[in-house]
């Protein structure tokens, strides 16, 4: 079934405006998309209406915001189908996700002359938590090499994980180069040597559906945002037999079961891990989104956004000097390119002034711009309510601006 | 001329151009124009980094005056550099320091000098004045 764009578009009114004298066309959607009303509307009505500190209070409100939270929270449970909602935490974000297990992983299951594994081609979120760790540990952080097309060297897996290593880090699909890595592959090469294996799904949760039990990955971790959701919630889902027995990584409230000061004892799955007042806000908004994909048959969506990325990647390759960088057969959501003697800076500011949005620079991806050999690029990514006609604008805007350089 | 008289010049040069792409072309010919810093000097000593684009900044005092050289590796910021050179190299420290460069906003692009630019063209703004300030206060001192 082909969606209905233009109807869908009305559920984004951010994109129907005019800037710089010219109509929007959104193409930065893997640093975070538009939020249709839907998830806005149910926002605003919580916090008119029902807001009361969640797991708290005995009075109404209180009780009305722990039901949306935790019947949010099962809302992602059915999403990422997984085992039970206590696997489902709420953290702020994919960043915050990572840093997590990175932290009570390592000090639960990581010494010295451990080693970990991440890819060449993560985001530096799924990088810089691993080295701290690391550091503290005295472990080893190991890399698995992308190829020039941006795949990943899977054969090297086999020898690149030994009885040293610990946990493996890798993105579902690059936030950089698109491709959408074998995560099946991998998680059984990892579990056959009994190491679990940690999905940054920042880029994946928004172009698939996820099943973790089917994927049997030990970890994954997204983001709100990128999935037409609020700003500020994430999600890490993690199985319970490693969750059980990392240690919390914040203290404070929620966490907690008894405090005395000789010995504070744990509260049980998920709030272990959910220490303050959590976003619920965002849970809730966030939950709303998950709605809105399921009333619009995802599946169809994700077709459709698959087929804006076929038709400018065949767009893009007609212009002379254009280099796509990541032309792996199994890609999505975003196109990484430079024109030969332009700035990715210049053609961004020049891009922004004919309304059309897109990401410049290092991608939080500096080993993926060495891999390259370059400073910077310039990033297209594609949401399903973007259309064929803006593909054409974007391609006609890149001609007259080559023409200026 | 004073840096003032400078920026007035840039404005009226800037106040023909009716349609955004005729401003931009300018920029970048005055970007394709300046002439490349030494090369001993694009070094990272003197690399003002901004996440978007880079700037590097070298400086000279001579005879009172701070002589600047830069280049940028994005055309449009190096023409953006071009402006700020002919504003304010060969200047006192004093006149560098009491200047501000309104022409930015004057010729409606402000924005490539604001915070959330990470263009390099900001710092590199500050770093003119830092400069300025040290010469101005050794100047001070040897009197």
């Amino acid at each position: 079934m082909i969606p209905d764009i233009s109807k869908i578009r009305k559920d984004f009114p951010i994109l129907d405006q005019i800037v710089n004298g010219k109509p929007l066309i959104y193409f930065d959607n893997a640093a975070t998309s538009q939020r249709p009303v839907q998830v806005v509307e149910r926002v605003n009505e919580f916090s008119l209406r029902s807001n009361g500190n969640i797991h708290r209070a005995t009075h109404s409100m209180a009780n009305r915001t722990t039901e949306a939270f935790e019947s949010g929270r099962e809302v992602v449970r059915k999403y990422l189908n997984a085992a039970e909602a206590a696997e489902v935490i709420f953290t702020h974000g994919t960043t915050e996700s990572i840093n997590m297990v990175a932290f009570s992983f390592g000090e639960a299951f990581i010494s010295e002359g451990d080693e970990v594994i991440v890819t060449e081609m993560e985001h530096h979120a799924n990088i810089v938590p691993w080295q701290m760790m690391c550091e503290r540990k005295g472990a080893i952080l190991k890399v698995l090499p992308f190829s020039e097309e941006g795949e990943l060297h899977i054969g090297l897996l086999d020898s690149l994980i030994t009885g040293k290593t610990r946990i493996l880090a890798v993105a579902h699909v690059s936030n950089t180069l698109g491709t959408i890595n074998p995560l099946a592959e991998i998680i059984a090469k990892a579990h056959q040597k009994n190491v679990p294996v940690l999905i940054d799904g920042a880029q994946g949760a928004p172009h698939f559906r996820i099943d973790v039990q089917a994927l049997d990955c030990d970890f994954y971790a997204f983001s709100g945002h990128k999935l037409y959701g609020p700003t500020g919630i994430g999600v890490l889902y993690g199985k319970r037999k490693w969750l059980d027995r990392m240690p919390p990584y914040l203290g404070g409230g929620e966490m907690i079961d008894r405090v005395t000061f000789a010995k504070t004892t744990y509260n049980e799955l998920p709030y272990k891990f959910e220490a303050g007042t959590p976003h619920y806000v965002g849970a809730i908004g966030l939950a709303a989104a998950i709605e809105y994909l399921h009333n619009n048959d995802i599946q169809s969506l994700i077709q459709y956004e698959h087929d804006l990325l076929t038709e400018a990647t065949y767009k893009l390759k007609q212009i002379e000097g254009l280099r796509i960088y990541g032309e792996a057969p199994l890609k999505t959501g975003v196109i990484s390119f430079n024109i030969a003697g332009i700035h990715p800076f210049d053609l961004g500011t020049l891009l922004d002034q004919m309304g059309i949005a897109v990401r410049t620079g290092r991608l939080c991806a500096d080993p993926v711009m060495d891999h390259f050999g370059v400073e910077n690029m310039v990033r297209a990514s594609f949401a399903f309510y973007n259309t064929s006609g803006e593909i054409e604008a974007f391609y006609r805007a890149l001609i007259r601006l080559k023409g200026m350089f | 001329m004073t840096i003032d008289e400078t920026q007035q010049e840039i404005v009226e040069d800037f106040s023909g151009f009716e349609d955004w792409m005729d401003k931009y072309a300018y920029l970048i010919e005055l970007g394709n124009e300046l002439a490349p810093i030494d090369p001993k000097y694009k070094v990272e000593a003197n690399l003002i980094r901004g996440c978007q684009s880079r700037v590097w900044l070298h400086q000279e005092f001579t005879e009172g005056r701070i002589i600047f050289e830069a280049e940028s590796d994005a055309l449009i910021v190096k023409g953006l550099v071009a402006l700020l050179l002919k504003i304010y190299s060969n200047h006192t420290p004093k006149e560098i320091l009491a200047s501000e460069p309104r022409f930015i906003d004057e010729i409606g692009l402000r924005q490539h000098l604001s915070p959330t630019r990470s263009n390099g063209l900001l710092a590199m703004v500050k770093q003119m004045k830092l400069y300025a300030l040290a010469y101005d206060r050794i100047s001070a001192n040897n009197k």
